[in-house]
């Protein structure tokens, strides 16, 4: 290939653009329910396959096991264990943040699974693999349905 | 050609089509394919491996949406790819599913498509700006319509082809979708209702043009010994065919699809078919706009070249013709959920060849049938053919 | 489809109800920003263009004279081999005349597009582009037309130095 030799980078164009698009996501059949419960009542809800014995949170409409169609709804506990977790300094968009954010993968007590959140009210020196959380809500006229109804995850006992 | 494994269709799933769905893409996929495998009576411990097509990432605002719709699609711990090229990705999936089973590797394949364009505002039209070249193209303004408007243009000059004759294709589809339980806008309207209604991009009028639109597809595929014990009648793939163009669209005559008839003929000989009009039962071609089944007639070497306008005119494509086009009701009637599109024209040859298409059903008993998408920008074909 | 299914899946909700929120939606807007590498042909391309000329590259093997110019011939997938000047005229291979904006928003007053078989270039090797001055009743395939550009002092190396093409004086 008779590749022309740049050595001048102003000699090589780049187009600026950006790619625009605004996005509105349903929860879906299972993700309304469960945003439903979070908003209202403050509980955390999965669903259980009979067949496989799973409970799952987050919880869905089947099981990606056994193919059957989930409509038994359980109400999860609101704790848990840190299965793993970071300590970001950084934001999304690289930008030095002014107190680092505990990210967790928490696994929820007795259920297939768990939630990846943030973790408060503890020092990130002070967080251990395996440490018991519980999950703090925001006040109900603050919930909207979302996962920030929850604010965080803070150790107990 | 050597193949190790002769494979069927054994079992297929349709969602409806619908502009905005509840349901997330994964449920959507979950309920096409859990459908699919009850109408072949198996579970998922039976399926050996998982192909999946699904369009723009953009529509649904979730990249990597190959990996997002596993689960629903039944992949979970399964060997499992994603294909995507455009609007050929509804039939070029069945075609990948297909290559699973006749490789040997494989004796039962998901084949699954979704698409869930109802997630991108304004319009999911704004999503496509994304697939247009970013200097040559977007600074002037590119949409979509106006390069299909384009293609349907020059297509009508190089033939002389009327508006009126192109018209008749969306009256047969939307009447034909009548029938379809699943449709998202069947109607009975008039040659005149097309020409009347609005002018988006002269010459492609709103009543030329297929919905956006939410759905997904399923079929499962098996290998010959496997699918005889499934069911006493599969559907063989006999043929499969894909061919892609240019993305220099500027640079190509767009009266004719020649990429559409290099994967026609790849598929028919492979299927051994010589005389494609004679012995083809049914077809199911690409219609996102009403031209487009004309123009892919030709490319599928079902008529000459300027000749389709003349079949429709006739009534030849109609369900009760010597060569029925989109009995279904195509896209134009069911609806253009992109990748979800394709594999529902598979799923009704599937039908039609089982004499399972109630009230859509082609008379005469049809026993070879094919379907076509394409896709990108005006350059992609992907064909199937398909025997009882 | 098959007679026997009796419930097709799926639940249909309006639009209406997503952008009011009767139906609960997460909301999320990307802001990705980009910053595409042209290469080396389309970097002369535009550079030309901010000179208000269009150039093209040849291949020597299948004889195409080629725009948007490419270092590479897709048919003969060879280096292509020279720089070809182009004329800023042509002829009109298919046009369209469209009410919708890039956003799928209504206009009022048409936007009349085409695609341009350039002179010099090789039959059928065209571009895409706007035109205008042109009454939408009085444009014909075949249609001679020439380019219309902006001052020099305004033009930026874009695609867009080039405001459209208008019908030539036979």
């Amino acid at each position: 290939m008779s590749l022309e030799k740049i050595g001048d980078p102003h000699k090589t164009k780049h187009w600026m653009g950006h790619m625009e698009c605004d996005y509105s996501y349903t929860h879906g059949i299972a993700g309304e329910k469960f945003f439903k419960e979070l908003k209202e009542n403050a509980r955390i809800m999965g669903t259980k396959c009979k067949k496989c014995g799973f409970i799952y949170v987050l919880p869905r409409l089947f099981c990606e096991r056994c193919f059957e169609r989930l409509d038994e709804w359980v109400e999860a506990s609101k704790r848990g264990e840190v299965h793993t977790y970071t300590v970001a300094h950084i934001d999304v968009d690289g930008n030095k943040l002014k107190e680092p954010i505990i990210w967790a993968m928490v696994k929820i007590d007795k259920v297939h699974g768990g939630m990846v959140h943030r973790l408060g009210e503890v020092d990130p020196k002070d967080v251990k693999i395996g440490m018991r959380v519980e999950a703090v809500f925001k006040d109900k006229k603050e919930r909207t349905g979302s996962m920030l109804d929850i604010k965080y995850f803070k150790p107990v006992g | 050609m050597f193949v190790k494994k002769r494979v069927a269709v054994v079992g297929a799933g349709l969602t409806l089509f619908r502009r905005n769905l509840k349901e997330t893409g994964r449920e959507l996929a979950y309920e096409a394919t859990k459908m699919a495998l009850d109408s072949a009576g198996l579970n998922l411990k039976d399926i050996e491996c998982v192909t999946l097509g699904t369009a723009p990432d953009a529509f649904d605002g979730i990249h990597m949406k190959g990996e997002n719709l596993l689960d629903g699609a039944g992949a979970w711990r399964k060997p499992y790819s994603r294909v995507f090229v455009g609007g050929g990705t509804g039939v070029f999936v069945a075609n990948s599913g297909w290559w699973h089973v006749a490789s040997g590797l494989f004796d039962t394949c998901l084949v699954v498509a979704e698409e869930k364009m109802s997630s991108c505002f304004p319009h999911p039209q704004y999503a496509f700006t994304t697939i247009f070249d970013p200097i040559v193209d977007r600074p002037l303004g590119m949409n979509l319509v106006w390069i299909f408007a384009l293609e349907m243009h020059r297509y009508m000059h190089v033939h002389g082809i009327k508006k009126e004759q192109i018209a008749l294709v969306s009256v047969k589809n939307k009447r034909n979708a009548l029938d379809h339980p699943c449709a998202q806008l069947p109607a009975k309207i008039t040659v005149e209702d097309v020409l009347n209604s609005e002018v988006m991009v002269w010459p492609v009028q709103r009543l030329d043009i297929s919905p956006t639109s939410d759905g997904a597809a399923a079929l499962v595929l098996a290998s010959e010994d496997v699918a005889k014990k499934i069911t006493d009648d599969p559907v063989w793939i006999d043929g499969v065919g894909w061919c892609i163009d240019s993305t220099y669209w500027t640079n190509r005559d767009l009266y004719y699809p020649e990429y559409v008839e290099c994967a026609a003929r790849m598929a028919y000989k492979m299927a051994g078919i010589k005389n494609p009009p004679k012995e083809i039962d049914v077809a199911e071609p690409y219609d996102p706009f009403d031209y487009k089944e004309l123009h892919h007639m030709e490319g599928l070497l079902l008529c000459g070249k300027g000749e389709a306008p003349k079949l429709t005119e006739e009534g030849v494509t109609q369900r009760d013709g010597d060569l029925p086009i989109n009995p279904s009701g195509g896209l134009l009637g069911v609806g253009n959920p992109i990748a979800a599109a394709g594999l529902m024209k598979i799923c009704e040859i599937f039908w039609q060849l089982r004499g399972e298409a109630g009230k859509r059903q082609v008379p005469g008993d049809p026993r070879t049938g094919l379907a076509q998408a394409w896709g990108d920008l005006m350059q992609y074909g992907s064909v199937i053919v398909m025997r009882s | 489809m098959s007679a026997k299914i009796k419930k097709y899946p799926g639940e249909a909700i309006k639009t209406e109800d997503l952008r009011k929120g009767r139906v609960p939606v997460i909301r999320w807007k990307p802001k990705a920003k980009y910053a595409w590498s042209v290469g080396v042909a389309m970097s002369r391309f535009l550079k030309e263009l901010k000179n208000g000329r269009i150039i093209a590259r040849k291949c020597r093997k299948c004889g195409r004279i080629l725009v948007p110019p490419r270092m590479f011939c897709e048919l003969c997938f060879r280096s292509t081999d020279e720089w070809v000047y182009v004329k800023d005229t042509g002829v009109v291979n298919t046009y369209s005349i469209s009410y919708l904006a890039a956003d799928a928003r209504r206009l009022k007053e048409p936007i009349i597009v085409a695609v341009i078989e350039l002179d010099g270039a090789s039959k059928g090797i065209g571009i895409f582009h706007h035109l205008g001055e042109v009454k939408k009743e009085a444009v014909k395939f075949g249609m001679k037309v020439k380019a219309v550009w902006k001052p020099p002092e305004e033009r930026t190396g874009a695609i867009t130095d080039i405001k459209y093409f208008k019908p030539a004086e036979v």
